[in-house]
């Protein structure tokens, strides 16, 4: 071998030090994130940790494969780039999905070349078993992730794809996953690569099998659970590598994705738990009532409903989920700013879990140039709702059911809501009747004081702004 | 680095990450999230050490996908973060409150 520019000893002090700045420079970075004025530089700080993680590595003595290594750099930086700059805003919770499933790939792959390496000779027990974990836990995060896109992308049909009898089939997987495994450790002189190969497609199986029963609305709670895998797969391939940067690295992002997955299922009123195992993500058979009878409900067409807006003194937003689907926040804000030259006072009401991610409307309405001051919390907002003269439901369901506070038995009962029915009029902008991803029906919808507009949320946006200009 | 040194660094580190993460406002979590994920595109160091010392056909070919794989997840992770954030820094200072009460 060829060593280019050899100069740290593997797992030397060198080499360890700057692997120490690195990862400091990640806790610091992550640390300036959870703060609105430091987080853009935050993430520099932490993209600067990681050159230099890179680069030192790239400097360890005993190196080769050049062309490799730069044709793998080369081709993943393209697409890193590329893909970056043409995603839209609003694909964005599918593009994590994606980068983090290639980071469970990678794993997935260091850990089979590991196996490869240690073939023919015992490998000891403590580099064994974190590549074993590194292996079964990357696939299962890299084909889960990709589930994950290819739902969000509308690649796949978000509902919920029932397996029959998937949760023995699944732990039937885990049983036979980790019986392999164990067969592998007690055999550690001489590991076999077939067996692994085998753990590595039922752990692909399983990461598929566990996802696909997981409807769209829920997607965003398992990306960011399969975030924290990841980050675990990445300690543990630390563990197998002796390499301290991955450890610190992947444990941080295992605990603070584990911290932010509960956040965000705690906001949609859900367990954990229960979002992987229930299959309820998506509106479960016969969960619906919407569907069979129909409640008497008000329907109006866009210049009403641009009439009523005209002549408010205060209109509150309240996006949801299927303006982040039709892509609507820029006719939205055509809407704003056609009322505030009217002298109307606009704002909107973010419920926690609004988009399809946490702070995802926000990242949505800013990128329609919504000013940050006009974003107002569900607390901040619920009190105002009773003073407000329009209220305007864009695509958002469940988190608007007032069922969820007047009605103990319904399945959504306590779930914080925007208290839009508060508001003088409601006007929702949807495409029917149909139940959100709860399944259950909104008893807003027949409330007297709501009109219905039936539309697809830009075009119904759109057409809206445009009479109130001609009014 | 021994075993023992290597388990109190992954417990003291499961800590930190706890610690720094616990008050974030709604609005930063996909940001935050897409970062921390670009932070796990660290595996990459792993792909490129085993490439480095890859002596088989196979092993080119896994390690070389490894890279192309980690690359993806560091660039497209910190690039896209960086665009988020973006969208928050850029505020043309908006008209003055109209309503007067506000508030943050």
């Amino acid at each position: 071998m060829n060593p280019l520019f050899a100069v740290f000893e593997p797992g030397g002090d060198a080499a360890t030090a700057l692997y120490i700045v690195a990862f400091s420079l990640f806790i610091v970075g992550i640390k300036m994130g959870t703060h609105p004025t430091t987080a853009k530089r935050g993430n520099l700080v932490a993209a600067g940790g990681m050159a230099i993680a890179v680069v030192t590595t790239l400097l360890l003595d005993g190196m080769g494969n050049w062309g490799l290594i730069f044709l793998g750099l080369g081709i993943g930086t393209a697409v890193g780039v590329i893909a970056s700059i043409r995603v839209q805003m609003t694909e964005m919770p599918q593009m994590v999905a994606l980068y983090n499933g290639v980071g469970g790939g990678a794993v997935a792959l260091i850990a089979w070349s590991e196996i490869r390496h240690g073939a023919g000779h015992e490998v000891p027990l403590d580099e064994l078993i974190p590549i074993l974990f590194a292996g079964v836990v990357g696939s299962v995060s890299f084909w889960g992730s990709n589930i994950a896109f290819a739902k969000l992308q509308d690649l796949i049909p978000t509902r919920p794809i029932a397996v029959p009898g998937q949760q023995v089939i699944n732990a039937l997987l885990l049983i036979g996953i980790v019986v392999a495994c164990v067969s592998i450790g007690i055999n550690n002189d001489d590991p076999s690569e077939e067996i692994f190969i085998a753990i590595l497609l039922a752990s692909a199986l399983l990461g598929n099998l566990v996802v696909l029963p997981i409807g769209g609305a829920d997607m965003p709670v398992v990306i960011s659970l399969l975030n924290a895998f990841t980050g675990l797969s990445a300690a543990a391939a630390g563990f197998a590598l002796d390499n301290v940067a991955l450890i610190v690295a992947g444990t941080l992002v295992g605990s603070s994705g584990t911290i932010l997955t509960m956040e965000m299922a705690t906001a949609m009123n859900r367990s954990v738990g229960n979002i992987l195992f229930s299959g309820f993500g998506g509106a479960p058979a016969g969960g619906g009532g919407g569907t069979g009878e129909e409640k008497p409900h008000v329907s109006i067409g866009a210049q009403d409903a641009a009439i009523k807006l005209a002549y408010a003194d205060t209109v509150v937003i309240v996006p949801g989920y299927g303006l982040a689907v039709a892509q609507a926040q820029h006719a939205i804000k055509e809407v704003a700013d056609e009322l505030e030259k009217r002298g109307v006072t606009v704002n909107y009401a973010i419920h926690p879990v609004a988009g399809r991610m946490p702070g995802h409307m926000n990242v949505l309405l800013a990128e329609a140039d919504v000013a940050y001051e006009n974003l107002k919390e569900m607390e901040e907002i619920n009190p105002e709702m009773s003073r407000t003269d329009v209220a305007v439901v864009v695509g958002a369901n469940d988190v608007t059911n007032p069922a969820a506070k007047n009605d103990p038995d319904s399945p959504i009962a306590g779930m914080p809501i925007i208290e839009v029915s508060e508001a003088q009029e409601v006007i929702v902008i949807k495409r029917s009747l149909s139940p959100g991803f709860a399944g259950i029906d909104n008893d807003l919808f027949y409330e007297p004081n709501t009109s219905m507009l039936f539309a697809d949320a830009k075009a119904a946006a759109s057409e809206i702004a445009a009479e109130i200009g001609n009014l | 680095m021994d075993l023992m040194t290597e388990i109190t660094i992954f417990v003291l580190a499961v800590f930190v990450g706890f610690e720094v993460i616990s008050k974030v406002p709604t609005t930063l979590h996909t940001p935050l999230m897409s970062q921390t994920n670009a932070i796990h595109g660290i595996v990459m160091l792993g792909g490129l050490i085993v490439l480095g010392f890859a002596d088989d056909g196979l092993e080119y070919v896994i390690g070389t996908i490894a890279v192309a794989f980690g690359a993806i997840n560091i660039v497209g992770g910190f690039m896209v973060t960086d665009r988020m954030l973006g969208m928050f820094s850029r505020k043309p200072k908006p008209k003055a409150t109209s309503d007067g009460k506000g508030g943050s």
